[in-house]
């Protein structure tokens, strides 16, 4: 599943680049909306479909951290210089 | 009753301070939930939750762009600003909200962190890595902080023409002409920096995330109810979209074609016959290496100091989800009916009479000019009050996050040595917001004429060529400290030496290196300084890469 997140995300930015309706506003989506821009706006919709698969299948493991104390200063620079 | 004893401008000052006092009070507000640490200033005791990230994220992600630049890119160029601007961000935006965001809190909450600077310096193991990100990061911050107050401060003197002849009379000529009665840039930029530190100084990031979220709210249903009222005054979406195609139908696609052409000669030749009211514009077309590489423009937000440490008020990594989740749609519930109205714009009639005059040049009135010839007085007032929002949402975030870097990167690291009391930080943060404040609305009267808004594309291309940074440090073990200060400077080099060479007066186009634009050269760039020279130069430490790997 976490495969085809990556490949659905590669999905939309190939779609992305539209050329096939970059010469035709035609047909108008609902009477108004040229199909160029309903093209992009269905992949604005699709970008939020994929992030819902993603969310749902391919949630990282280890980021969720249990409660600590509310603020912990950083240890001081670097051992390295 | 009231309102119709008003004229547009007073109506307009109505509006305003109506929207004002709502941000002053809530400030107030969430002040009295503030818990006087340092962890609830900076990151609301990282006790956020999903819908307020949610729209604190994209409040700060949105600017003024979203709404009057959205419309008048339309109007100069047609719909191919939205492909450009607005379905690439949708993919990418989520896309490093997930990838990124998710796990600089995860390291945020477990480490402490307050800024992007304490991950990379102990990340990389570097000290010293900070203070060469502290003048990247501000310096890029700025401009895009004197857009914001120059923006707010010279839309509201546009709208409240009219207010108070008495009191301001009309100055300046040709472009800076200021029409009598308005409410002058200086008071105006004054209340836009004081309100939005009131809030930000009683309840800290909390009270940003709440203001956000009521800014959000602001913004889209505003575009949304514009949409609707425009389109009905133009006949209807239908007839409105018709009279685009009639007179400027390449404005209705990305590339024009002879057809287009043909259309422009017969209508300008009906125009100039005096038998059209529209003189129809020059066929446009957004080249298609341009529109392929603005796909790179969105990683900045990866690098966004602002969001940053929006990310960390989150209270769980699932408070994430929804975020990743609605972000692109509601990126085009707010850029979908602007760019309509901007391409409409082109072509609008109404009575036999072009809405907008010929040979129009300020894209950015367009869409103040349609409200104000299409909709009700009270409109105006509105959309003022949503260009506000758009823009103190980002504001507020951008003067909190530089007081939290000056505060607890410079002062407390560097010369106390992380020994300063919390309540010592609280109040040092407190006074380097305010005192960036004052400088920001300092520089704003300075550079109130200047061509600042054309910094705005660069501060992008400056995150996003730092973007490699944060992906390597979070995803690729063996990316080292020299690799990153490589990337660091590589970036700044590449990035410095093609805006020495680019005409901020000319436009975007001046900008273009080889066809493409120069975030993709940028960002190759420090892609590969920071992959060949962490390649050869010494890994990481086993105990840095047991603190933020897990274990092979």
């Amino acid at each position: 599943m976490k495969k085809l997140v990556y490949v659905c995300i590669v999905a939309l930015a190939v779609l992305h680049h539209d050329f096939y309706w970059w010469h035709s506003h035609e047909p108008l989506l609902f009477g108004f909306v040229p199909i160029g821009l309903a093209h992009h706006v269905g992949i604005s919709i699709g970008a939020g479909l994929v992030g819902l698969l993603a969310v749902k299948y391919c949630w990282p493991q280890d980021v969720d951290v249990r409660d600590t104390p509310p603020f912990v200063t950083p240890p001081a620079g670097g051992e390295g210089e | 009753m009231i309102l119709a004893a008003l004229n547009s401008g007073q109506i307009a000052v109505a509006v305003i301070a109506v929207y004002m006092l709502a941000l002053v009070i809530l400030g107030v507000g969430t002040g009295r939930l503030f818990r006087g640490t340092a962890a609830d200033f900076f990151v609301a005791s990282r006790g956020i939750g999903s819908f307020l990230l949610l729209m604190s994220l994209f409040g700060t992600t949105m600017t003024s762009f979203a709404i009057i630049g959205s419309s008048g890119q339309a109007f100069a160029r047609g719909i191919g600003v939205y492909g450009q601007m607005v379905s690439w961000s949708g993919i990418f935006h989520s896309f490093c909200f997930f990838l990124v965001g998710i796990k600089l809190w995860s390291y945020g909450k477990r480490y402490g962190y307050v800024t992007q600077i304490q991950f990379f310096r102990d990340r990389f193991d570097s000290d010293k890595l900070g203070l060469l990100l502290f003048p990247a990061l501000v310096g890029l911050v700025v401009p895009y902080l004197l857009m914001g107050v120059i923006g707010g401060a010279t839309t509201m003197e546009k709208i409240t023409a009219g207010a108070f002849p008495d009191l301001f009379p009309a100055h300046g000529q040709g472009p800076a002409a200021v029409a009598a009665g308005s409410v002058p840039f200086w008071l105006c930029g004054l209340i836009i920096c004081v309100v939005v530190l009131i809030y930000v100084f009683l309840g800290g990031v909390r009270a940003a995330a709440w203001a956000n979220a009521l800014q959000t709210i602001i913004f889209i249903v505003l575009g949304i109810v514009t949409f609707l009222v425009i389109s009905e005054k133009l006949g209807g979406v239908r007839q409105a979209t018709a009279n685009v195609i009639e007179y400027n139908p390449s404005f209705l696609k990305v590339a024009a074609t002879e057809d287009d052409e043909r259309t422009y000669q017969e209508k300008l030749a009906a125009f100039e016959a005096g038998t059209s009211p529209i003189k129809p514009r020059h066929p446009q077309e957004i080249p298609p290496l341009v529109f392929l590489t603005y796909l790179f423009i969105p990683f900045s937000v990866a690098m966004f100091p602002h969001l940053f440490q929006h990310w960390l008020t989150a209270k769980s990594a699932r408070a994430f989800r929804l975020s990743v989740v609605l972000h692109p749609i509601l990126m085009m519930l707010t850029w979908f009916p602007c760019v309509m109205i901007g391409v409409w714009a082109t072509s609008a009639v109404v009575n036999g009479k072009a809405v907008i005059p010929p040979d129009f040049a300020n894209q950015n009135a367009v869409l103040g000019i349609m409200v104000n010839k299409l909709a009700p007085p009270i409109m105006g007032g509105l959309l003022t009050a949503g260009v506000l929002a758009a823009i103190m949402s980002s504001l507020d975030s951008q003067f909190l996050c530089l007081g939290t870097i000056f505060t607890t990167d410079i002062v407390n690291h560097y010369v106390e040595h992380d020994r300063l009391s919390d309540r010592s930080i609280v109040l040092l943060g407190r006074t380097f917001t305010v005192a960036i404040v004052i400088v920001t609305y300092g520089l704003s009267l300075l550079y109130r004429g200047s061509s600042v808004f054309k910094l705005g594309i660069w501060c992008f291309t400056g995150f996003a060529a730092l973007s490699p940074l944060v992906f390597a440090a979070l995803y690729w073990r063996r990316a080292t400290k020299m690799g990153a200060y490589a990337c660091v400077i590589t970036a700044a080099a590449v990035g410095l030496y093609f805006f020495s060479r680019a005409d901020l007066a000319a436009g975007e186009e001046s900008a273009l290196v080889g066809g493409v634009m120069p975030v993709a050269w940028v960002m190759a760039a420090s892609t590969a300084a920071m992959v060949a020279v962490s390649l050869v130069t010494r890994p990481p430490r086993p105990q840095t890469l047991n603190k933020f790997f897990a274990p092979r």
